[in-house]
């Protein structure tokens, strides 16, 4: 990996602020993402990987706000940009679908204006081209009947229609980057495997990197070249994103991995108890001092309750935050 | 006790009365030719009503002490069938007799019967807790619906219930917001518990949890089924879950049952296309191979298509698949079912495809 990254997050740190004082939802958070890379963030709600993207995106609204750190696009920091600047950037070399294609469209304008106002926001297209590249993009999401289809309104279609509508808008200019935040979980599985092989698809084609956002490790495994894995606002574990399957380093990616039942796991070793992740999942107000997976990890001594560990660098490749990891 | 109740079977006056003495005394549920039809629209004076038939000929058989999964896409009927054994929904047509007797058609004040052998843990434990009751309310009302009023039986099953679900007895004080989403599923668990019922149907009972506190629900159900004896209808979308959850398993697709079977056979020698789907569609952690896609959205429940239901998506659909009628239910001698009339066929492509694509 040489040259400038795509995108390159440096210690970003987020803040919360609920009203008396800051509380950081997010921080110490770095990644880079290359051109047509595909990376993954994944964590259970509230470990902070929908606002990282949000951060990236300059949708961070109060009480959310950037605290510190670095966001560089193809080498220009872009946190303190403006917000015309960001909206220049914003759907034009950046896009983002959401979980719930029905809250993130419009419900009272027709999909097919709400794809063309893209082309006529972003690239100073006429409505009349505009609405002929919008058929030419729900033709390339296959949806059936494009031409027809530009009419319906959002709640005429169905999840996974609204889905390749999300899909059509946020790929109209061509962006570099896709944000994709849980852009399946809504959806049944044979229509998330649609989707997803549809998104793979065309940014495969144009060279697109796809960032992923998901509580699914096993989606995302199989979607991302490498996965970041995010525990209460930090990440814990970065790797290739087999590795981290197969033998995944840190205590809670390992909880993670053995806590789930798999597919053939049943047939292969027989009906077994599921290792549990003891706790909860603490809240953004009362992270723990030290590693902040310390009160539900077995591994865990002295030291991990005082002292936040440092991102190690594995041998294998990848890095991990733990006084004790594998 | 409940005292025994003439069973209302007016619909089928053929039938054998003398249900408690036949061979399959170890099922505790049987669900029969069940089918649930909904008019849809109907303008004026009821012209262009439509049918929506959300169950259409559901059989399912459930043995004491196992669990059956019940799996399928949103839309496929799951849920219908639930409300209909718990007696939330009445069925146009068939007959569900829980523990040997019947119990579709009787009168409403009957569910309240119902309700001490079947119960439901619900999907989202926020929205299924009253915010504004205490665990011991919560735990205590049923009781009392059910004619429990001596002060201390309640307070000893309440603290009882909590002990089995790993809840301690002094947390019961408290409202639903000062637990957590595990903890809260807990509280769901315990209210369906409290009255000792036989069935428990679970409905998508992880998929609201966070990913880390999800092994613990499982365990704690697998627990309480061993201890209590119970046994389970596990509605899930999550075939992980459901293959580790379930000792048989049926597969539904728009409103009919197309695979039914052992779940090893189910999940190792799958037999109908729709099933094979379901299980090709879930992501390989492993490799980034290409996830097998089906193609299509469900049908509109309301124009299915002509002939087998899953036809307009399955790669082996030929002309006799879209012809009318559609395909059976076949039972095989092993007792794995399938609806589909060239399952034969596609078994033996897929050998051949195995043995000789190496």
């Amino acid at each position: 990996m040489t040259g400038v990254p795509l995108i390159e997050v440096e210690d970003l740190r987020i803040d919360l602020d609920d009203g008396s004082r800051r509380v950081a939802a997010a921080e110490g958070i770095s990644f880079r993402i290359d051109r047509g890379e595909t990376f993954g963030l994944v964590g259970e709600s509230g470990c902070g990987k929908s606002i990282t993207a949000l951060a990236l995106i300059g949708l961070l609204r109060q009480p959310l706000s950037i605290g510190s750190g670095v966001i560089r696009f193809e080498g220009r920091e872009i946190q303190h940009l403006s917000a015309a600047k960001q909206r220049e950037l914003r759907g034009n070399r950046i896009a983002m679908i959401f979980q719930e294609p029905m809250t993130a469209l419009n419900p009272v304008s027709p999909v097919g204006r709400q794809i063309a106002e893209m082309f006529v926001l972003h690239k100073g297209k006429s409505w009349r081209e505009a609405n002929q590249l919008a058929v030419e993009a729900l033709a390339s999401v296959r949806v059936p009947a494009p031409e027809r289809r530009v009419k319906d309104y959002p709640h005429q279609l169905s999840g996974g229609m609204r889905q390749r509508v999300m899909i059509a808008i946020a790929l109209a200019c061509g962006p570099d980057l896709l944000i994709a935040d849980e852009p399946t979980t809504a959806l049944d599985v044979t229509v998330q495997a649609e989707i997803i092989e549809l998104m793979r698809n065309l940014c495969a084609e144009r060279g697109t990197a796809i960032l992923m956002i998901s509580h699914d490790l096993g989606l995302v495994a199989n979607v991302c070249r490498r996965v970041a894995v995010m525990y209460a606002g930090r990440i814990v574990e970065e790797r290739g994103s087999a590795d981290v399957f197969r033998s995944p380093s840190h205590p809670y990616t390992q909880g993670l991995v053995a806590s789930l039942p798999r597919l053939g796991s049943r047939a292969a070793l027989g009906r077994t108890r599921l290792k549990e992740i003891a706790g909860v999942v603490p809240a953004i107000t009362a992270f723990p001092d030290g590693c902040r997976f310390n009160p539900r990890c077995a591994q865990a001594t002295g030291i991990c309750r005082t002292v936040a560990p440092v991102a190690d660098l594995l041998e294998a490749g990848g890095l991990v935050r733990c006084h004790h990891h594998a | 006790m409940h005292e025994p109740q003439d069973r209302l079977d007016e619909d089928r006056p053929g039938e054998d009365r003398l249900g408690e003495g036949r061979p399959d005394d170890d099922l505790i549920l049987s669900v029969e030719d069940l089918a649930v039809h909904f008019p849809m629209g109907g303008g004026w004076l009821g012209r262009d009503r439509r049918l929506l038939r959300a169950v259409d000929g559901v059989d399912l058989k459930l043995k004491r002490g196992e669990c059956l999964g019940l799996v399928g896409e949103s839309g496929s009927g799951k849920s219908t069938v639930a409300l209909s054994i718990l007696g939330l929904l009445a069925p146009t047509r068939g007959r569900v007799v829980v523990d040997g007797q019947v119990v579709t058609n009787r009168p409403s004040g009957d569910r309240k019967a119902l309700a001490r052998i079947v119960q439901m843990v619900f999907q989202d434990p926020y929205a299924s807790l009253n915010p504004r009751q205490t665990v011991r309310r919560t735990l205590e009302d049923p009781l009392r619906v059910h004619g429990v009023t001596a002060t201390s039986e309640i307070g000893d099953r309440v603290a009882t219930m909590l002990r089995h679900v790993g809840l301690r007895p002094e947390q019961a004080g408290r409202y639903p917001h000062e637990f957590s989403g595990g903890q809260r599923q807990r509280i769901g668990i315990a209210r369906a518990l409290i009255l000792n019922p036989k069935i428990v149907i679970c409905d998508e009972p992880v998929s609201a949890l966070d990913v880390s506190i999800r092994a613990q629900i499982i365990n704690l159900l697998l627990e309480l089924k061993d201890t209590l004896g119970l046994s389970y209808i596990m509605i899930s979308h999550d075939l992980g879950v459901v293959e580790h959850m379930s000792d048989k398993v049926a597969v539904m697709y728009l409103g009919r049952i197309v695979e039914n079977g052992d779940w090893r056979e189910i999940f190792e020698r799958p037999a109908h296309p729709y099933t094979q789907a379901l299980i090709a569609a879930i992501p390989d952690p492993l490799h980034h191979a290409p996830l097998a896609t089906t193609g299509g959205d469900l049908p509109n429940p309301l124009n299915p298509p002509n002939g087998c239901a899953f036809s307009p998506r399955c790669r082996y659909a030929e002309a006799v698949c879209r012809g009318e009628p559609g395909p059976v239910l076949e039972t095989r001698a092993d007792g794995h079912a399938v609806r589909c009339w060239r399952a034969d066929e596609i078994a033996v492509q897929a050998t051949l495809a195995a043995t000789g694509g190496g």
